[in-house]
């Protein structure tokens, strides 16, 4: 297998640079399918017999694998080039559907939780930072929008795999178009099949199309001396176990932990609330459950557009001052959905859609960060250790809304009124998170790698 | 900033237009796919 090795894959004179964002896509676009699990969660109920909450652990335990894989892991993608950590991450993602395929059909339920949940969710963490230290080495110049277009792609695979997923559950299943029709767990498993040898397929063009540049390669009439200097860009490297000793690390992690639970705040209830906010005196809403479902489509777009756009601004404004947006102007457009949102449907959208793509851009604006606060030496082991903050708020901001929410009533039943708890402790969270990334300072000069600064200056100066 | 690289050698980029067209398609038709297939749902909200 010495092909999947770094030094396999390192580009030839000439490259194309613009050869490695479908690459790093073609991974990203096939992981995001962990967010279009609702498709099937309703057929994996029926099919086991069991309840939401033992169905909805198979998500949770695949988040929670993914932030542990992406902080254990880290280190051994950066060292193992990306090339080899995007086919293991292949082989997980593709594995975890196919024994995930086995419980359905077995009815063992712990089977999905061991396949989909555990082999998918490393899969997840593996596959999520192997392109992205590659990404920002390609792209000096807009490492931002590098690593946006990549992670977009996790927010776009979500976008493809939902309505694929319910054209092939469709075609497998011979009862669809009955009134009321559920998917039939046989129905599941020949689509958890398909999807793994999809995804196997097309994340192997990844694997194959994937290469790092060579030492001291930089893009045609870039000049790193000539780059507008900013304390908050580093010259220096950091390691990964030295950047978790520092304060910016964990302001870093603050930052985004409670810019992806404000997130969830919405992306968890996006359907009910918005029925709830429009819901007349006689209890019935102005938002019917069909255009309720197009508001989370619009949402899904929403948090894919932030992640390219917000990410690419960021090249241009600076990724701390883009952090402040998220989290200032997020805190404001939460006060305004809270008051306001009720007034209007269209702001409403509005103001949601711009809540979600500031929760997008949060996530991929993130490496180009630590790119910036700690250097590219092991800037994806590094961003693998932030990642447990998306776990963490994975398990938190839900825990959070519906805490709130179940002491205000039943979600689908309420108005815009019993929402305030919710939105008003999300503004409480984000301006919490300003504070952190306003106290994000340059890296205090002991933690840098000073025989590596040494080797790179010179790389850059030859 | 151009698409093109330099590398340490010098050497000019070799564009590679049908890798590079297939490996955007490979992509970007599904993406197409999955956003038109969204909106159309999305319009719903404005009937």
């Amino acid at each position: 297998m010495g092909f999947l090795d770094r030094s396999r894959s390192i580009a030839p004179p000439g490259f194309n640079r613009w050869l490695i964002p479908p690459a790093a896509l073609a991974v990203h676009l096939c992981i995001g399918q962990a967010y279009a699990t609702s498709v099937y969660k309703t057929a994996l109920i029926d099919h086991f017999a069991a309840s939401q909450t033992a169905v909805g652990i198979i998500f949770s335990i695949a988040i929670v694998m993914l932030g542990l894989s992406a902080a254990f892991m880290g280190t051994w993608v950066e060292r193992s080039g990306p090339r080899k950590s995007m086919f293991v991450a292949a082989c997980f993602w593709a594995a975890g559907f196919l024994v995930g395929a086995l419980g359905i059909f077995s009815g063992q339920l712990w089977l999905v939780y061991l396949g989909y949940g555990v082999l998918g969710g490393i899969g997840l963490g593996i596959g999520y930072i192997s392109p992205v230290s590659t990404l920002i080495k390609w792209f000096p110049d807009r490492p931002g929008m590098a690593t946006g277009m990549a992670i977009m792609g996790f927010g776009g695979g979500a976008l493809i795999a939902s309505p694929l997923s319910t054209q092939l559950l469709k075609a497998f299943d011979p009862a669809s178009g009955t009134e009321g029709w559920v998917a039939s767990g046989d129905a599941v498993g020949r689509l958890f099949v398909t999807l793994g040898i999809v995804y196997f397929i097309v994340m192997m063009y990844g694997v194959f199309s994937i290469r790092v540049p060579a030492e001291g390669w930089r893009p045609n009439g870039w000049d790193p001396s000539q780059v507008k200097h900013s304390d908050l860009v580093t010259r220096n490297h950091v390691s990964a176990a030295n950047a978790i000793k520092t304060r910016q690390f964990w302001l870093l992690w603050t930052a985004l932990f409670l810019n992806v639970t404000a997130g969830i705040g919405i992306l968890e209830q996006a359907s009910p609330m918005i029925q709830d906010f429009f819901r007349a005196g006689d209890g019935v809403s102005a938002v019917s459950a069909g255009v309720a479902g197009g508001f989370v489509g619009l949402l899904s777009i929403g948090n894919m557009a932030g992640r390219f756009a917000w990410s690419s601004t960021s090249d241009v404004i600076g990724r701390k001052n883009i952090y402040m947006v998220y989290l200032g102007v997020g805190a404001v457009l939460y006060v305004i959905l809270a008051f306001l949102g009720g007034s209007s449907t269209l702001l409403f959208i509005l103001l949601a859609f711009v809540i979600i793509s500031f929760y997008g851009g949060g996530f991929s604006t993130a490496p180009a960060y630590l790119k910036d606060l700690f250097g590219t030496f092991q800037v994806g082991a590094i961003h693998g250790r932030l990642l447990t903050a998306w776990s963490a708020a994975g398990i938190a901001g839900p825990l959070i809304v519906n805490g709130l929410l179940d002491a205000q009533g039943k979600p689908g039943t309420m108005n815009a009124h019993n929402y305030l708890p919710v939105l008003l402790t999300m503004v409480a969270l984000l301006i919490v998170g300003f504070v952190a990334a306003l106290l994000i300072r340059p890296v205090d000069s002991r933690f840098h790698e000073p025989e590596l600064h040494t080797a790179t200056t010179s790389a850059e100066e030859a | 900033m151009d698409s093109t690289s330099r590398t340490p050698e010098h050497v000019p980029v070799n564009v590679a237009p049908g890798r590079l067209v297939f490996g955007w398609l490979l992509v970007g038709v599904p993406l197409v796919y999955g956003i038109v297939t969204t909106l159309s749902r999305v319009g719903q909200l404005f009937q």
